[in-house]
């Protein structure tokens, strides 16, 4: 397990060091800091390949994620809010060693303490006690975020299946949680624990998906409804979110520095 | 030396007047909000709640901005008879998907925070969409094009830091792209969504 892990790095490792700017197959641009514009090119390596994923994907979201996010959707709020507050809060396990990685260290502090207070007086993270101590809620970290704060190009983007977009940054990020990164996952699938088991890891990222989706189910449908080529647009979407989150910018202006827009004089 | 007196009081008054109707973004923001806001929770028929919203969009909206923003690199490749024909297709488009995106929401709130001028020719608005028991609160900013003050008009939408303008743009350029280059193929696509 441990050898096809580390050839699996290996690879992804080449990805990053090799492709931030790939081939001409369905290059796009996002907002970034490489280029003289502003831009920073991501490119789409496998588009063919990831367009079909994407259609599975959508397959998916159709025959079982959405009918699940419509059924949690007929919970009563007080259960969802709950249910995502104690979700979120796990989220933290994985958050405050970003925070410490990206040189966070207040964040850190703050995030450990509502971690804390919050899965002991918030009855497993359920309440938010720590908001009416004053800890508001911070932007959640990955290792994907980190590895793009220490420099490191986001490499191809691609879609896997079930789990969707991605890139090759956010890929590894996401390895660095099954060797050793995220104690929840430690806990409950590494190590054989009396007070946890697998099911419990799988259930709660089933039910994270699932929390997502039903939030996002009116935006989802109109973004379907609406867009005349969805893949693009989601693909968009994506890269722009994981700009606005590595470079931790909450400032609109901040994110839209795009030089066709001053070209533009229609007055 | 009369009609240098004249000139510096014509002069005056006409600052005066530009200071006095130049329209601050933020009003417009809370204007077409309130506006949109009537109309939906409106008992009219659907029908008539799009051509309301349309009405306001082509006031307040820059669509031939944002047409040929969206366009990106392939703005300065075509000529003027396809860029009159995409003009005319991307409005066709835009209020299709404007309205429709609108007339699912029944009573929309929301709240104008602040707002920060960029340069002479921006201004953005930030605003929030008030939490309802189905999704959480969602950030709104809007990009505000003020090189006209008299006439402010709404360029892109930002919700929660992600561009609309900017997601169409990349989602159109894909498919020029794919179609080696051929802009024909994006009018048979928005044609196509039209007829939808």
């Amino acid at each position: 397990m441990n050898k096809l892990l580390s050839i699996l790095i290996i690879i992804l490792l080449s990805f990053v060091g090799n492709f931030a700017i790939a081939g001409d197959d369905g290059k796009l641009k996002i907002n970034g800091k490489k280029s003289n514009n502003g831009y920073e090119e991501v490119g789409d390596c496998f588009e063919k390949i990831n367009r079909g994923v994407f259609a599975f994907n959508q397959g998916l979201d159709k025959v079982i994620f959405k009918p699940l996010a419509r059924g949690y959707r007929m919970f009563p709020q007080p259960i969802r809010s709950g249910t995502s507050n104690a979700l979120s809060n796990l989220g933290n396990v994985v958050t405050v060693p970003n925070n410490v990685l990206q040189g966070q260290f207040k964040d850190a502090g703050v995030n450990s303490a509502r971690f804390v207070i919050n899965s002991t007086l918030g009855i497993a993270g359920i309440f938010d006690v720590a908001s009416y101590y004053g800890l508001k809620k911070r932007d959640k970290e990955d290792y994907g975020q980190t590895l793009g704060v220490w420099g490191a190009g986001p490499g191809c983007y691609f879609v896997l299946p079930v789990l969707g977009p991605t890139t090759v940054r956010d890929s590894l990020g996401s390895v660095v949680n099954l060797i050793g990164g995220d104690a929840w996952y430690n806990v409950t699938v590494v190590n054989d624990t009396q007070y946890f088991s697998e099911a419990d890891y799988y259930s709660s990222r089933l039910l994270s998906g699932i929390d997502f989706r039903a939030k996002n189910l009116e935006s989802f449908d109109s973004l379907e409804n609406n867009s005349v080529d969805l893949y693009a647009s989601v693909r968009s979407l994506y890269l722009q979110d994981r700009y606005r989150k590595i470079r931790n910018i909450d400032k609109t202006t901040e994110t839209l520095s795009d030089d066709d827009w001053e070209e533009l004089d229609t007055q | 030396m009369k009609f240098i007196k004249y000139l510096i009081i014509f002069l005056y008054l006409f600052n005066l007047n530009n200071i006095l109707f130049a329209k601050d973004p933020s009003a417009l923001i809370n204007e077409i909000v309130d506006e949109a806001a009537s109309i939906l929770s409106s008992e009219d028929p659907v029908e008539s709640k799009i051509i309301k919203l349309n009405a306001i969009a082509e006031r307040s909206v820059d669509i031939n901005g944002i047409s040929m923003y969206t366009l990106g690199k392939y703005r300065k490749s075509i000529s003027d008879e396809q860029k009159a024909k995409y003009q005319k297709l991307f409005r066709s488009y835009f209020l299709k998907s404007f309205s429709s995106r609108l007339v699912d929401y029944t009573n929309p709130k929301i709240d104008v925070v602040s707002q920060k001028k960029i340069n002479d020719k921006y201004t953005i608005v930030n605003s929030i969409l008030e939490a309802t028991s189905k999704r959480p609160k969602v950030k709104i900013d809007w990009r505000i094009y003020t090189k006209n003050p008299d006439r402010p008009l709404i360029r892109d939408l930002i919700v929660e830091g992600l561009s609309l303008a900017r997601t169409q743009k990349e989602e159109f350029n894909s498919i020029i792209q794919n179609n080696d280059g051929d802009i024909n193929a994006l009018f048979k696509t928005l044609e196509e969504f039209l007829i939808k």
